[in-house]
């Protein structure tokens, strides 16, 4: 929320009353009742079939495997947007609004297409395609591939978080923490981290959001393979194609449950951080 | 610790910011630089405290070469126009910090920081306030905790940029003074960056005087106001009258009155600049000047300031005691002289034919 903005007025006249009701109406609509037919779906066969959907072996390699990617992709967009937000908002440098708008790019490109380029480098017939089949590595329809493009999808998400803070911030803080005899990484340490912490586990949590949750990218990289390349969100398409509803709602849930998850803790932390 | 500065380049991109610059800060002094916006006052900080490399130059401390160590290894206090605090850290921390982050072998003890710390939060008159995060305070104590933060590693000199900007007039003279009392308890070598000749001129041992990166004059304050070195240093350190004139024999020769130029100005017509408070208007009948007609009367307590209007319709403006000005109502007929006068460099009369044009360029160059 911006600081000095006027507080919200209570809903007084017919016009704003139609404009909240309206919204509420949609958001109802849009969200609320697909996640409740989603979750009514998981749980159409009773609570023993939605356990038993987390028992099969290949619902559990999907979960593993998701949390894997999370857990690979995560910190590497970490770094990055750390460095790229960094370097955008306190130097000016040449190229810098390159910079900002590719960091952008996979936010408006089709993660289809962010799942595409690693095929067109790395695939069979790729640039790379036929060096690597050669040594034996498979990146594409393999796990690897699979981190890179969820890599590719998540790298805005970090960074755009920190960019504006850090800009508005400014690099004064630091100057004088360098003029006061501090290193890099005091700097860093005690006076950068400090101001963006809460903007840094923003971006964090909605990378991770997104990370487990991505499908377009992973689809195209996964190979779908059953047990060993299928995410969570991969799995769940899997299982309705089997006609499995309520496996497949079951997983969606799970997927669902983690976003809501990580949400109600974003909002925390802002509550918190809030002055 | 004797600061020494030679020869200083700095161009941005095509801006020459710095365009020679020289000048040496004895040990223990405090010096104002002082010029305009863009005059490369800011700039000269930067590259004393090593956050901007010249192009050119040397800058040595006590002989070492200073430009060969980086911001951090400078030992310079430096104190930002926005003060640039930590804003996530206490009061105490923040003046802490610049000791607190030295290697495990150079750190103080514990106790040793905390002890420095009451001693500048009482040397800097904010005791009590150590607690309190930065988003507390109000400027003039922002500020106080910027230069108790500069002085906690015991710098080899202070730097202030514009340090009283962003304070409203009282407590900025308050600050002010504080500040020399300050620099005297502590005898750092003090470098402050200003705009405000009032500022410079009430702070400074002496005051180095800068115009589009170049120091127009050193000197004391009393130097630069009686002996200014050039047109700009005497318009820039306060208000002044402008009346064109005709310089014969090293006298400005006016209407009604003639005085004496400070420094060198060749013959012919010129503008001539001088102090209100050098002005003397006089409405006796016997009085000798440029005949003027009084307009108003500004100004309260012991100094007033009378403007009047010549017949060439130049405002001009006399300074005096409230006394005499009291006998000077608006539309009243006075005389008006002036004890001294610069001669405006580029400031060749208008419409005035008589000089030469080669002379006009080359005082305009």
């Amino acid at each position: 929320m911006i600081l000095g903005a006027a507080p919200p007025r209570a809903v007084e006249s017919r016009s704003a009353r139609l404009l909240v009701g309206a919204s509420v109406l949609w958001i109802a609509l849009i969200i609320g009742a697909p996640l409740a037919a989603v979750i009514g779906g998981a749980f159409s066969k009773g609570a023993l079939t939605f356990i038993a959907a987390f028992k099969d072996p290949d619902a559990i390699s999907a979960i593993k495997l998701t949390l894997l990617v999370a857990a690979i992709a995560v910190p590497l967009n970490l770094v990055f947007g750390l460095a790229a937000a960094w370097s955008i908002a306190k130097f000016e440098f040449k190229g810098k609004a390159a910079l900002m708008t590719l960091i952008d790019l996979p936010l408006s490109m089709s993660p289809v297409i962010s799942g595409l380029v690693w095929v067109l480098v790395f695939g069979a017939r790729g640039w790379f395609g036929p060096f690597l089949d050669v040594m034996g590595i498979k990146i594409i329809f393999a796990v690897p591939g699979i981190v890179l493009g969820t890599i590719l999808v998540t790298v805005p998400l970090i960074a755009r978080e920190l960019i504006p803070l850090m800009a508005e911030q400014g690099a004064e803080e630091e100057l004088a923490a360098v003029t006061l005899g501090a290193g890099g990484w005091s700097v860093f340490y005690h006076v950068t981290l400090p101001n963006i912490r809460w903007a840094l586990l923003n971006g964090v949590l909605l990378c991770n959001a997104r990370a487990m949750g991505e499908f377009g990218a992973v689809s195209v990289l996964s190979g779908h393979i059953r047990g060993l390349t299928e995410t969570l969100p991969l799995h769940v398409e899997a299982l309705y194609n089997d006609y499995d509803f309520a496996g497949s709602f079951a997983c969606a849930t799970l997927l669902a449950g983690l976003a809501v998850a990580t949400l109600i803790l974003k909002a925390l932390l802002e509550r918190r951080s809030a002055p | 610790m004797t600061l020494t500065v030679d020869g200083v380049y700095k161009q941005f991109g095509r801006f020459p910011a710095l365009t020679g610059v020289s000048f040496e800060a004895r040990d223990g002094e405090f010096l104002t630089l002082l010029g305009p916006s863009g005059s490369g006052k800011t700039t000269l900080l930067r590259v004393l405290a090593g956050l901007d490399t010249p192009d050119h130059g040397c800058v040595f401390m006590d002989g070492e070469d200073f430009l060969a160590l980086s911001a951090r290894e400078r030992r310079v206090g430096l104190v930002f126009q926005q003060y640039a605090l930590f804003r996530h850290m206490t009061v105490a921390r923040n003046i802490a910090f610049g000791l607190e982050v030295r290697p495990g072998k150079e750190r103080p003890p514990r106790a040793k920081i905390k002890a420095r710390v009451e001693e500048l939060l009482a040397l800097t008159q904010i005791e009590g306030l150590g607690g309190r995060y930065p988003a507390q305070l109000s400027g003039g104590q922002r500020q106080r905790v910027a230069v108790a933060r500069a002085l906690a590693v015991e710098p080899r000199l202070l730097l202030l940029d514009e340090p009283f900007g962003a304070l409203d007039a009282k407590v900025r003279k308050e600050l002010r003074e504080e500040l020399r009392r300050i620099h005297d308890a502590t005898g750092v070598t003090t470098i402050l960056v200003t705009h405000d000749q009032d500022e410079a001129m009430a702070l400074a041992d002496r005051v180095v005087l800068m115009n589009k990166g170049r120091i127009e004059q050193i000197g004391t304050p009393r130097e630069l106001d009686e002996t200014p070195a050039s047109p700009f240093v005497f318009e820039f350190l306060g208000e002044v009258n402008r009346l064109p004139c005709e310089i014969v024999a090293g006298q400005a020769v006016f209407e009604g009155f003639r005085a004496p130029i400070q420094g060198a100005a060749p013959a012919g017509a010129a503008t001539a600049m001088f102090r209100p408070s050098e002005t003397k208007l006089d409405a006796g009948p016997n009085a000798e000047g440029l005949p003027v007609r009084v307009v108003e009367t500004r100004g309260r307590g012991a100094l007033r300031s009378v403007e009047c209007q010549a017949l060439g319709g130049q405002r001009l403006v006399a300074d005096m005691p409230e006394a005499q000005a009291a006998a000077l109502e608006p539309g009243r007929r006075a005389r008006l002289s002036a004890s001294r006068v610069v001669i405006d460099g580029d400031g060749i009369a208008a419409g005035s034919a008589a000089v030469p044009i080669a002379l006009q360029e080359r005082r305009g160059a």
